[in-house]
Protein backbone atom coordinates (compact mmCIF):
# COMPACT_ATOMS: atom_id res chain seq x y z
CA UNK A 1 0.00 0.00 0.00
CA UNK A 2 1.24 3.52 -0.65
CA UNK A 3 3.32 5.14 -3.29
CA UNK A 4 6.85 3.75 -3.56
CA UNK A 5 9.41 6.09 -4.92
CA UNK A 6 12.52 4.62 -6.51
CA UNK A 7 14.48 7.83 -7.03
CA UNK A 8 14.73 10.94 -4.90
CA UNK A 9 12.50 13.77 -6.12
CA UNK A 10 14.05 16.91 -7.56
CA UNK A 11 14.24 19.34 -4.66
CA UNK A 12 15.03 22.93 -5.55
CA UNK A 13 14.86 24.33 -2.03
CA UNK A 14 15.08 23.00 1.49
CA UNK A 15 11.51 23.92 2.35
CA UNK A 16 10.11 21.81 -0.44
CA UNK A 17 12.57 19.00 0.34
CA UNK A 18 11.11 18.66 3.82
CA UNK A 19 7.59 18.66 2.43
CA UNK A 20 8.37 15.96 -0.09
CA UNK A 21 10.09 13.78 2.50
CA UNK A 22 7.29 14.17 4.99
CA UNK A 23 4.69 13.32 2.40
CA UNK A 24 6.68 10.34 1.17
CA UNK A 25 7.27 8.98 4.65
CA UNK A 26 3.64 9.41 5.58
CA UNK A 27 2.44 7.63 2.48
CA UNK A 28 4.82 4.70 2.87
CA UNK A 29 4.08 4.24 6.54
CA UNK A 30 0.36 4.88 6.85
CA UNK A 31 -1.04 5.28 3.37
CA UNK A 32 -2.00 8.88 3.99
CA UNK A 33 -0.22 12.02 5.01
CA UNK A 34 -0.93 15.01 7.18
CA UNK A 35 0.24 18.48 6.33
CA UNK A 36 -0.74 22.08 6.82
CA UNK A 37 -3.03 23.57 4.21
CA UNK A 38 -0.67 26.54 4.03
CA UNK A 39 2.20 24.30 3.00
CA UNK A 40 0.12 22.44 0.48
CA UNK A 41 -1.23 25.62 -1.09
CA UNK A 42 2.24 27.17 -1.14
CA UNK A 43 3.65 24.06 -2.75
CA UNK A 44 0.93 24.03 -5.38
CA UNK A 45 1.29 27.72 -6.15
CA UNK A 46 5.04 27.75 -6.31
CA UNK A 47 5.21 24.63 -8.45
CA UNK A 48 3.21 26.06 -11.32
CA UNK A 49 4.07 29.70 -11.68
CA UNK A 50 2.96 30.66 -15.15
CA UNK A 51 4.60 33.94 -16.10
CA UNK A 52 3.02 36.59 -18.26
CA UNK A 53 5.38 37.13 -21.17
CA UNK A 54 6.30 40.79 -20.84
CA UNK A 55 9.57 41.18 -22.73
CA UNK A 56 10.29 44.84 -23.35
CA UNK A 57 13.95 44.97 -24.36
CA UNK A 58 17.21 43.00 -24.37
CA UNK A 59 16.38 41.34 -21.03
CA UNK A 60 13.70 39.45 -22.93
CA UNK A 61 16.46 37.65 -24.84
CA UNK A 62 17.88 36.33 -21.57
CA UNK A 63 14.35 35.44 -20.46
CA UNK A 64 14.02 33.39 -23.64
CA UNK A 65 17.33 31.70 -22.88
CA UNK A 66 16.07 30.80 -19.42
CA UNK A 67 12.94 29.31 -20.96
CA UNK A 68 14.77 27.44 -23.71
CA UNK A 69 16.25 23.98 -23.58
CA UNK A 70 19.51 24.64 -21.71
CA UNK A 71 18.00 26.09 -18.54
CA UNK A 72 14.45 24.96 -19.27
CA UNK A 73 12.24 26.69 -16.75
CA UNK A 74 9.49 24.20 -17.60
CA UNK A 75 11.18 21.97 -15.02
CA UNK A 76 9.96 24.29 -12.29
CA UNK A 77 6.46 24.49 -13.70
CA UNK A 78 7.24 27.86 -15.28
CA UNK A 79 5.35 27.96 -18.55
CA UNK A 80 5.13 31.25 -20.41
CA UNK A 81 1.61 32.36 -21.21
CA UNK A 82 0.48 34.93 -23.75
CA UNK A 83 -2.51 36.05 -21.68
CA UNK A 84 -2.65 37.81 -18.31
CA UNK A 85 -5.78 35.85 -17.41
CA UNK A 86 -3.76 32.62 -17.35
CA UNK A 87 -0.72 34.05 -15.56
CA UNK A 88 0.39 33.98 -11.94
CA UNK A 89 3.58 35.99 -12.22
CA UNK A 90 4.71 38.78 -14.48
CA UNK A 91 8.37 39.07 -15.45
CA UNK A 92 8.99 42.68 -16.41
CA UNK A 93 12.00 42.15 -18.67
CA UNK A 94 13.39 45.38 -20.02
CA UNK A 95 13.05 49.15 -20.17
CA UNK A 96 9.62 50.41 -19.21
CA UNK A 97 8.80 53.54 -21.22
CA UNK A 98 6.24 56.16 -20.27
CA UNK A 99 4.16 55.14 -23.26
CA UNK A 100 4.12 51.51 -22.11
CA UNK A 101 3.37 52.20 -18.43
CA UNK A 102 -0.47 52.33 -18.72
CA UNK A 103 -0.41 49.12 -20.77
CA UNK A 104 1.77 47.40 -18.17
CA UNK A 105 -0.58 48.44 -15.41
CA UNK A 106 -3.59 47.28 -17.39
CA UNK A 107 -2.05 43.86 -17.98
CA UNK A 108 -1.16 43.61 -14.29
CA UNK A 109 -4.72 44.50 -13.31
CA UNK A 110 -6.03 41.78 -15.60
CA UNK A 111 -4.01 39.06 -13.88
CA UNK A 112 -5.89 36.86 -11.42
CA UNK A 113 -4.99 36.88 -7.72
CA UNK A 114 -2.65 35.79 -6.28
CA UNK A 115 -0.20 37.48 -8.58
CA UNK A 116 3.49 38.13 -8.31
CA UNK A 117 5.91 40.41 -10.16
CA UNK A 118 9.57 39.83 -10.95
CA UNK A 119 11.41 42.96 -12.03
CA UNK A 120 14.23 41.84 -14.28
CA UNK A 121 17.28 43.96 -15.05
CA UNK A 122 18.54 47.43 -14.19
CA UNK A 123 16.02 49.30 -16.33
CA UNK A 124 12.99 47.66 -14.73
CA UNK A 125 14.55 47.92 -11.26
CA UNK A 126 15.26 51.63 -11.30
CA UNK A 127 15.60 53.04 -14.79
CA UNK A 128 19.16 51.81 -15.06
CA UNK A 129 21.04 53.19 -18.01
CA UNK A 130 18.04 55.36 -18.93
CA UNK A 131 17.42 56.71 -15.43
CA UNK A 132 17.68 60.34 -16.55
CA UNK A 133 15.80 59.88 -19.82
CA UNK A 134 12.70 61.91 -20.61
CA UNK A 135 10.77 58.84 -21.78
CA UNK A 136 11.60 56.07 -19.29
CA UNK A 137 9.89 55.14 -16.03
CA UNK A 138 12.46 55.19 -13.23
CA UNK A 139 11.69 51.67 -12.06
CA UNK A 140 8.61 49.59 -12.77
CA UNK A 141 7.77 49.67 -9.04
CA UNK A 142 6.43 53.16 -9.69
CA UNK A 143 3.63 51.49 -11.63
CA UNK A 144 3.12 48.01 -10.13
CA UNK A 145 4.11 46.38 -6.81
CA UNK A 146 7.22 44.23 -7.25
CA UNK A 147 7.98 41.05 -5.29
CA UNK A 148 11.47 40.33 -6.48
CA UNK A 149 14.23 42.28 -8.17
CA UNK A 150 16.80 40.52 -10.37
CA UNK A 151 19.85 42.75 -10.83
CA UNK A 152 22.00 42.81 -13.92
CA UNK A 153 22.24 44.48 -17.30
CA UNK A 154 20.95 42.18 -18.56
CA UNK A 155 20.85 39.46 -15.87
CA UNK A 156 22.07 36.12 -17.15
CA UNK A 157 19.59 33.32 -17.68
CA UNK A 158 21.01 31.69 -14.53
CA UNK A 159 20.26 34.86 -12.58
CA UNK A 160 16.66 34.82 -13.74
CA UNK A 161 16.30 31.13 -12.88
CA UNK A 162 17.74 31.91 -9.45
CA UNK A 163 15.23 34.73 -9.13
CA UNK A 164 12.40 32.37 -10.00
CA UNK A 165 13.64 29.92 -7.36
CA UNK A 166 13.82 32.73 -4.81
CA UNK A 167 10.24 33.68 -5.64
CA UNK A 168 9.20 30.04 -5.16
CA UNK A 169 10.86 30.14 -1.77
CA UNK A 170 9.07 33.38 -0.94
CA UNK A 171 5.71 31.92 -1.89
CA UNK A 172 6.34 28.75 0.13
CA UNK A 173 7.60 30.44 3.26
CA UNK A 174 5.41 33.53 3.39
CA UNK A 175 2.44 32.42 1.34
CA UNK A 176 -1.02 32.67 2.78
CA UNK A 177 -4.32 31.66 1.29
CA UNK A 178 -5.56 35.21 1.22
CA UNK A 179 -2.73 37.28 -0.17
CA UNK B 1 38.75 43.87 -49.28
CA UNK B 2 37.60 47.39 -48.57
CA UNK B 3 35.05 48.82 -50.93
CA UNK B 4 35.75 52.31 -52.24
CA UNK B 5 33.12 54.44 -53.92
CA UNK B 6 33.63 55.50 -57.50
CA UNK B 7 34.58 59.09 -56.70
CA UNK B 8 34.90 60.04 -60.36
CA UNK B 9 31.33 58.98 -61.08
CA UNK B 10 30.14 60.90 -58.01
CA UNK B 11 31.86 64.01 -59.32
CA UNK B 12 30.14 63.55 -62.69
CA UNK B 13 26.84 63.20 -60.90
CA UNK B 14 27.47 66.38 -58.92
CA UNK B 15 28.08 68.18 -62.21
CA UNK B 16 25.00 66.66 -63.82
CA UNK B 17 22.67 67.65 -60.98
CA UNK B 18 24.08 71.18 -60.90
CA UNK B 19 23.49 71.48 -64.66
CA UNK B 20 19.98 70.09 -64.40
CA UNK B 21 18.97 72.39 -61.52
CA UNK B 22 21.17 75.47 -61.70
CA UNK B 23 18.84 77.55 -59.51
CA UNK B 24 17.84 74.90 -56.98
CA UNK B 25 21.12 73.25 -56.10
CA UNK B 26 23.04 75.45 -53.69
CA UNK B 27 26.14 73.31 -53.64
CA UNK B 28 27.12 69.84 -54.82
CA UNK B 29 30.50 68.59 -53.78
CA UNK B 30 32.32 65.37 -52.98
CA UNK B 31 33.62 65.40 -49.43
CA UNK B 32 35.57 62.41 -48.09
CA UNK B 33 34.44 60.31 -51.03
CA UNK B 34 30.78 61.11 -50.35
CA UNK B 35 28.53 63.31 -52.44
CA UNK B 36 26.69 66.07 -50.56
CA UNK B 37 24.02 68.03 -52.37
CA UNK B 38 22.64 71.12 -50.63
CA UNK B 39 19.35 72.20 -52.16
CA UNK B 40 16.58 74.76 -51.77
CA UNK B 41 13.76 73.35 -49.64
CA UNK B 42 11.03 74.23 -52.16
CA UNK B 43 12.55 72.08 -54.93
CA UNK B 44 13.25 68.92 -52.93
CA UNK B 45 10.52 66.91 -54.66
CA UNK B 46 11.77 67.69 -58.16
CA UNK B 47 15.35 66.95 -57.22
CA UNK B 48 14.56 63.63 -55.53
CA UNK B 49 12.36 62.64 -58.49
CA UNK B 50 15.19 63.46 -60.85
CA UNK B 51 17.68 61.46 -58.76
CA UNK B 52 15.24 58.53 -58.73
CA UNK B 53 14.42 58.50 -62.45
CA UNK B 54 17.54 59.81 -64.20
CA UNK B 55 19.20 56.80 -65.91
CA UNK B 56 22.67 57.84 -64.78
CA UNK B 57 21.53 58.11 -61.16
CA UNK B 58 18.62 55.71 -60.38
CA UNK B 59 18.67 56.38 -56.64
CA UNK B 60 15.56 54.31 -56.13
CA UNK B 61 15.81 53.79 -52.39
CA UNK B 62 15.44 56.34 -49.64
CA UNK B 63 17.56 54.83 -46.89
CA UNK B 64 16.97 57.49 -44.29
CA UNK B 65 15.45 60.86 -43.69
CA UNK B 66 16.44 62.67 -40.55
CA UNK B 67 16.77 66.06 -38.94
CA UNK B 68 19.71 67.92 -37.47
CA UNK B 69 19.48 70.79 -35.02
CA UNK B 70 21.95 73.68 -35.17
CA UNK B 71 20.68 76.01 -32.41
CA UNK B 72 23.42 78.58 -33.03
CA UNK B 73 22.45 79.30 -36.62
CA UNK B 74 20.71 82.68 -36.82
CA UNK B 75 18.04 81.45 -39.23
CA UNK B 76 16.91 78.04 -40.48
CA UNK B 77 18.20 76.14 -37.46
CA UNK B 78 17.22 72.70 -38.76
CA UNK B 79 18.69 70.58 -41.51
CA UNK B 80 16.68 67.81 -43.11
CA UNK B 81 18.94 65.12 -44.56
CA UNK B 82 17.94 62.55 -47.19
CA UNK B 83 20.17 59.52 -47.76
CA UNK B 84 19.63 57.79 -51.09
CA UNK B 85 20.98 54.52 -52.44
CA UNK B 86 21.32 53.48 -56.05
CA UNK B 87 21.42 49.71 -56.25
CA UNK B 88 21.94 49.90 -60.00
CA UNK B 89 25.11 51.98 -59.79
CA UNK B 90 26.16 50.99 -56.25
CA UNK B 91 26.30 54.60 -55.11
CA UNK B 92 24.98 56.74 -52.32
CA UNK B 93 24.13 60.41 -52.14
CA UNK B 94 23.23 62.76 -49.32
CA UNK B 95 20.77 65.56 -50.01
CA UNK B 96 20.40 68.34 -47.44
CA UNK B 97 18.14 71.31 -47.02
CA UNK B 98 17.75 73.89 -44.29
CA UNK B 99 14.51 74.99 -42.65
CA UNK B 100 13.20 76.50 -39.43
CA UNK B 101 10.41 75.48 -37.09
CA UNK B 102 7.75 77.52 -38.93
CA UNK B 103 8.49 76.86 -42.58
CA UNK B 104 7.09 73.57 -43.83
CA UNK B 105 9.24 71.36 -46.02
CA UNK B 106 7.42 69.75 -48.96
CA UNK B 107 6.72 66.13 -48.09
CA UNK B 108 8.41 63.59 -50.36
CA UNK B 109 5.91 60.82 -49.66
CA UNK B 110 4.80 61.12 -53.29
CA UNK B 111 8.33 60.34 -54.47
CA UNK B 112 9.29 57.74 -51.87
CA UNK B 113 6.32 56.26 -49.96
CA UNK B 114 8.69 55.10 -47.23
CA UNK B 115 9.28 58.73 -46.28
CA UNK B 116 5.94 58.74 -44.44
CA UNK B 117 7.21 57.41 -41.14
CA UNK B 118 10.60 59.07 -41.54
CA UNK B 119 8.91 62.44 -41.78
CA UNK B 120 6.68 61.63 -38.83
CA UNK B 121 9.80 60.80 -36.84
CA UNK B 122 11.53 64.04 -37.90
CA UNK B 123 8.42 65.97 -36.90
CA UNK B 124 8.27 64.15 -33.57
CA UNK B 125 11.92 64.56 -32.68
CA UNK B 126 12.69 68.01 -34.12
CA UNK B 127 9.38 69.71 -34.84
CA UNK B 128 10.12 70.09 -38.53
CA UNK B 129 6.85 70.54 -40.42
CA UNK B 130 6.17 68.69 -43.65
CA UNK B 131 3.61 70.11 -46.06
CA UNK B 132 1.09 67.80 -47.73
CA UNK B 133 1.94 64.84 -45.53
CA UNK B 134 -1.17 62.65 -45.16
CA UNK B 135 -0.80 61.81 -41.51
CA UNK B 136 1.75 63.96 -39.69
CA UNK B 137 1.30 62.53 -36.18
CA UNK B 138 3.96 61.85 -33.61
CA UNK B 139 5.61 58.49 -34.14
CA UNK B 140 7.76 57.55 -31.15
CA UNK B 141 6.96 59.65 -28.10
CA UNK B 142 4.15 59.21 -25.61
CA UNK B 143 0.53 60.10 -26.37
CA UNK B 144 0.03 63.74 -25.51
CA UNK B 145 3.77 64.35 -25.35
CA UNK B 146 4.82 67.98 -25.53
CA UNK B 147 8.07 69.23 -26.99
CA UNK B 148 10.55 67.78 -29.43
CA UNK B 149 13.17 65.74 -27.57
CA UNK B 150 16.08 65.82 -29.99
CA UNK B 151 16.20 69.61 -30.07
CA UNK B 152 19.29 70.80 -28.30
CA UNK B 153 17.28 72.99 -25.93
CA UNK B 154 15.12 70.07 -24.72
CA UNK B 155 16.20 69.01 -21.21
CA UNK B 156 17.48 65.44 -20.99
CA UNK B 157 15.06 64.40 -18.26
CA UNK B 158 12.10 66.08 -19.94
CA UNK B 159 9.26 67.76 -18.07
CA UNK B 160 6.98 64.94 -16.82
CA UNK B 161 7.31 61.49 -15.30
CA UNK B 162 4.70 58.79 -14.68
CA UNK B 163 3.52 57.06 -11.55
CA UNK B 164 0.55 54.83 -10.69
CA UNK B 165 -1.87 56.63 -8.45
CA UNK B 166 -3.52 54.26 -6.00
CA UNK B 167 -6.47 56.59 -5.41
CA UNK B 168 -7.26 57.49 -8.98
CA UNK B 169 -6.45 53.93 -10.07
CA UNK B 170 -4.56 55.05 -13.13
CA UNK B 171 -1.13 56.12 -14.31
CA UNK B 172 -0.67 59.85 -13.71
CA UNK B 173 1.81 62.36 -15.08
CA UNK B 174 3.70 64.61 -12.70
CA UNK B 175 6.53 67.16 -13.02
CA UNK B 176 9.93 65.51 -12.91
CA UNK B 177 11.43 65.16 -9.45
CA UNK B 178 14.73 63.35 -9.59
CA UNK B 179 15.53 61.37 -6.45
CA UNK B 180 19.21 61.52 -7.19
CA UNK B 181 21.33 64.33 -8.58
CA UNK B 182 22.79 64.15 -12.04
CA UNK B 183 26.15 62.44 -11.75
CA UNK B 184 29.10 64.02 -13.47
CA UNK B 185 31.89 61.57 -13.96
CA UNK B 186 35.51 62.58 -14.45
CA UNK B 187 36.43 60.72 -17.60
CA UNK B 188 39.92 62.18 -17.90
CA UNK B 189 42.53 59.47 -17.78
CA UNK B 190 45.74 60.08 -15.82
CA UNK B 191 47.62 60.08 -19.13
CA UNK B 192 45.49 62.51 -21.11
CA UNK B 193 43.83 64.60 -18.43
CA UNK B 194 46.73 65.48 -16.15
CA UNK B 195 47.84 69.08 -16.33
CA UNK B 196 51.47 70.09 -15.72
CA UNK B 197 54.49 67.86 -15.58
CA UNK B 198 54.06 64.27 -14.51
CA UNK B 199 56.44 63.07 -11.76
CA UNK B 200 59.67 61.95 -13.39
CA UNK B 201 59.09 63.77 -16.67
CA UNK B 202 61.33 66.66 -15.64
CA UNK B 203 64.30 64.29 -15.81
CA UNK B 204 63.63 63.71 -19.52
CA UNK B 205 63.77 67.47 -20.15
CA UNK B 206 66.96 67.76 -18.12
CA UNK B 207 68.53 64.89 -20.02
CA UNK B 208 67.57 66.42 -23.37
CA UNK B 209 68.95 69.81 -22.26
CA UNK B 210 72.27 68.37 -21.07
CA UNK B 211 72.63 66.34 -24.26
CA UNK B 212 72.07 69.29 -26.59
CA UNK B 213 73.96 71.73 -24.33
Amino acid sequence: MGVTQTSAPATPTQASANLFEDVNAGLEDKGFFVTKLNDLVGWARSSSMWPMTFGLACCAIEMMHAAASRYDMDRFGVVFRPSPRQSDVMIVAGTLCNKMAPALRKVYDQMAEPRYVISMGSCANGGGYYHYSYSVVRGCDRVIPVDLYVPGCPPTAEALVYGVLQLQKKIRTSGTIDR
Amino acid sequence: MVWHPDVGALGDLAEAITTAFPDDVVRAEVVRDELNVDVQAASIRRILSWLRDEPSALFQELMDLCGVDYPDRPQARFDVVYHLLSVKHNQRVRVRLATDEDTPVPSVTGVFPTAGWFEREAWDMYGVLFAEHDDLRRLLTDYGFEGHPLRKDFPLTGYVEVRYDEEQKRVVYEPVQLQQDWRTFDFLSPWEGAQGVLPGDEKADDAAASKSG
